[in-house]
């Protein structure tokens, strides 16, 4: 057999191979690769290289040499999943940087880190001043993990004492003009209902690029001509203000009345209406 | 517009509000939500039988303006 045929039959085995081989070990980011990782990748690359290049005569030799890079690390990874010692021992340990606002110049030290570069991580963490941070953390990845101090943190809606209506993801149930049946089912929809609702936007069905229902079922759609306007659906805001003017209908008829007993009537339900709009309001407007 | 005809809208916005918010609660998939808006139109539903009362009584009164 000619030399080319036989890089061509190897190449082609290890192609598939190594495709499938990857499938099995962990899913990483590239960045977050600790040294040894990277190595172990890079080794296997080059392994695969110099095997369907034919610079190994032996390509069984080499094969082996291939099963243990792939092999290992896959051993590795599931009994660091099992037992936390041998964790420690593959990826080191987490090296707290700053403690209650105080920066712990020793382990500094040991990740031979210099101020200037621990300053630039921090200030990629967007924690310009030192001053707000609590807490920093180097993971084993070499990373810096940032916590501010709480009066510099965010405000979220638990700080303001504000309730917001939860919500579950969307399910995309329209993709280049086909009906998605996996979305439509996740929601308990069916054709049915989403052939109405295009109708009653007006729209058709070929000229949608993404179609989405969230949790409280109302569809969102992204036309291919954008020109066309789609009616946004503002039911929920809608409701919440037909539901105010009543309320406020009540309060005036309450004023208007001369029957006591009307004008209590209309009083109780204004009030029982403006419950309903505080519990409603989370839902309804946000 | 007479009392009776202005009370009447109120009663009819309502009605309407009861239904959007029934189909909301058989729509929303999120339990809490589902639970307050069934409580809301459970609520609006017996403010809207005291106004089909109030309603009744003031056509009693004034039946010149009734079927308005």
């Amino acid at each position: 057999m000619s030399n080319w045929l036989i890089i061509l039959f190897n190449s082609t085995i290890l192609f598939f191979l190594t495709l499938i081989l990857t499938r099995f070990m962990k899913k990483r980011n590239l960045s977050k690769f600790t040294p040894f990782e990277f190595i172990s990748y890079v080794v296997v690359a080059l392994i695969v290289t110099l095997i369907s290049l034919g610079i190994i005569a032996n390509f069984y030799f080499g094969l082996i040499a291939l099963a243990v890079w792939i092999i290992l690390p896959i051993v590795i990874d599931y009994s660091s999943m099992k037992s936390k010692w041998v964790y420690n021992i593959i990826n080191g340990k987490q090296r707290v940087l700053i403690k209650n606002g105080k920066v712990m110049e020793d382990n500094l030290a040991k990740e031979k880190m210099t101020g200037q570069e621990f300053l630039q991580e921090l200030r990629s963490k967007r924690a310009f001043n030192l001053a707000d941070v609590e807490f920093a953390v180097m993971e084993t990845t070499g990373d810096i993990n940032v916590s501010l101090k709480t009066d510099k943190s965010p405000i979220t809606s638990y700080d303001l004492g504000i309730k917001i209506g939860s919500k579950s993801e969307p399910q995309t149930v329209i993709l280049d003009g086909n009906m998605l049946n996996e979305g439509l089912t996740n929601i308990g929809l069916n054709h049915h209902w989403l052939k109405t609702e295009l109708e009653n936007k007006g729209v058709a069905l070929e000229n949608v690029f993404i179609g989405q229902v969230d949790c409280s079922g109302d569809l969102y759609l992204d036309l291919f001509d954008d020109l066309i306007q789609v009616p946004k659906s503002q039911i929920k805001e809608m409701l919440y203000a037909s539901i105010q003017q009543s309320q406020s209908d009540l309060m005036s008829f309450s004023l208007e009345t001369q029957n006591e007993v009307a004008k209590s009537m209309y009083l109780k339900n204004a009030k029982i209406l403006e419950k309903v709009m505080n519990k409603l309001e989370p839902y309804l407007l946000r | 517009m007479t009392v009776g005809s202005k009370v009447k809208q109120t009663l009819y916005s309502l009605k309407s509000s009861e239904a959007t918010l029934r189909l909301y609660s058989l729509k929303e998939s999120d339990k809490e939500a589902r639970a307050i808006y069934t409580e809301a139109f459970e609520e609006i539903s017996k403010i809207k039988i005291d106004l089909e009362k109030r309603v009744g009584s003031i056509e009693f009164q004034e039946p010149q303006y009734k079927g308005d």
